[in-house]
């Protein structure tokens, strides 16, 4: 039987004599990691693979789909989600795996011809490992990526209560279809939730309107209005102005004001509140 | 026109794939524009253009590329972008490019509208095999 054979080889390359090829590795790994991760976890993880590797080269295994080395991938798994989350390089995780081929080097030198061929397979199978941990790597990247802008969804859109029947949203970045829909939905709870009449949305901080955004702010407005809310569009610096008059955008019958002050002001006018500076008084 | 790529290294070629891809445009044709010392205005101008014929890329063109980079021509420098997709073209480029106009659900001005936005604009379409839009923004 071939492939008897062929994990004996492996096996005998594996559990060379006396020398701990487990510690040896763990060393290397630690080398060139630093002290970033604890040595007793690094320590605990390699080990723990090691001999889960040993374990499935044992029964066979022949690559890294193998079934036999579901074990391995499990803990592989495991090891590059944690390097991902701790915010190491793709290398450094692989790095992990490799590290294990150069330990072995030393041996092959040492060792007789026999093993060249048996070393190649392991290298080869050691390979597929280290691609895994990438892939995986990668993918608890995306994860992070994708987390963390639906975070940015949520946050980026808060609406506060001016004054009195008065409230503003102060958008900031990009508005894209899923944001603007995110910041419509909210604005008109709001407006419901705190019987407002009156809303500002503040663009100070879009650097950008094209005619999507444009599109999806006179959405909002109408909707607002069919409510039977004001909308008032405050921030629009000189370069965007210029740029919605060249895209050739009609603003038409939405009141706009260069400051979220200024919007305030017309906002309280509209709702019948007077501010009256005291005489007298030092300003 | 083919956008002579005259001052540094070849352009990058950015991919318009999914909505999100926009963005990275955007900051692309950003670092660019600030690199070749456009005015914050001529800089908000071609960043919205770019805006939008990536939208129309992603959007008509079921997705595509953007190359961009810095050009020199008459002792001026630029920067200047190509999107191409390989869609269903446009069978009609006069009326695609009348203000108002679309065969989506936009306003009808991403078009037209990024022609106002730069100085330099090219359309080629094939129908049934794609379009290619090169604009060009001069440092004044």
């Amino acid at each position: 039987m071939v492939k008897r054979d062929n994990a004996a080889d492996l096996m005998g390359l594996l559990s060379n004599g006396d020398r701990d090829l487990a510690a040896m590795w763990v060393a290397e790994v630690a080398g060139s990691l630093g002290s970033r991760v604890g040595s007793a976890e690094l320590d605990r993880e390699l080990r723990e693979l090691y001999e889960a590797l040993v374990q499935a080269l044992r029964q066979g295994a022949v690559d890294v789909h193998s079934e036999e080395m579901s074990e391995v991938r499990a803990l592989l798994a495991e090891l590059s989600r944690n390097r991902a989350r701790q915010g190491f390089s793709p290398s450094e995780t692989a790095i992990s795996v490799f590290a294990l081929k150069r330990v072995l080097e030393p041996m092959l030198e040492n060792g007789s011809a026999d093993e060249i061929p048996a070393y190649l397979r392991l290298a080869r199978i050691l390979d597929g490992l280290g691609l895994f941990t990438i892939e995986t790597y990668t993918r608890t990247r995306d994860e992070l990526i994708t987390a963390q802008a639906e975070q940015l969804l949520e946050l980026s859109t808060p609406v506060v209560r001016l004054w009195d029947g008065v409230i503003a949203v102060p958008l900031v970045g990009t508005l894209d279809s899923a944001r603007t829909q995110v910041v419509m939905e909210k604005l008109l709870q709001a407006l419901v939730d705190t019987g407002s009449e009156q809303a500002i949305i503040d663009i100070t901080g879009v650097p950008a309107v094209d005619t999507q955004v444009a599109q999806h702010l006179l959405k909002t407005i109408v909707a607002a209005r069919l409510m039977g809310a004001e909308c008032t569009v405050s921030g629009i610096s000189p370069q965007i102005a210029q740029t919605i008059v060249a895209l050739g955008i009609e603003f038409d019958g939405i009141v706009t004001k260069a400051s979220l002050a200024d919007a305030l002001k017309l906002a309280l006018r509209r709702s019948g509140v007077d501010m009256v500076a005291h005489t007298g008084t030092r300003r | 026109m083919t956008a002579p790529w005259t001052v540094d290294e070849e352009p990058r070629v950015h991919p318009v794939a999914r909505s999100g891809d926009l963005v990275h445009v955007r900051q692309v044709i950003r670092v660019l524009a600030q690199r070749c010392g456009l005015s914050l205005v001529d800089q908000t101008k071609l960043i919205t253009a770019a805006s939008e014929l990536a939208r129309n890329a992603l959007i008509y063109g079921g997705g595509g590329t953007v190359r961009a980079g810095l050009v020199e021509a008459n002792g001026r420098r630029g920067v200047a972008a190509v999107f191409e997709d390989s869609g269903p073209g446009i069978s009609d480029v006069g009326q695609a490019m009348t203000d108002g106009w679309t065969s989506g659900s936009g306003l009808g001005l991403g078009l037209s509208g990024a022609r106002r936005l730069v100085d330099d604009f090219e359309l080629s379409t094939v129908p049934g095999e794609g379009t290619a839009v090169t604009i060009v923004k001069w440092a004044r």
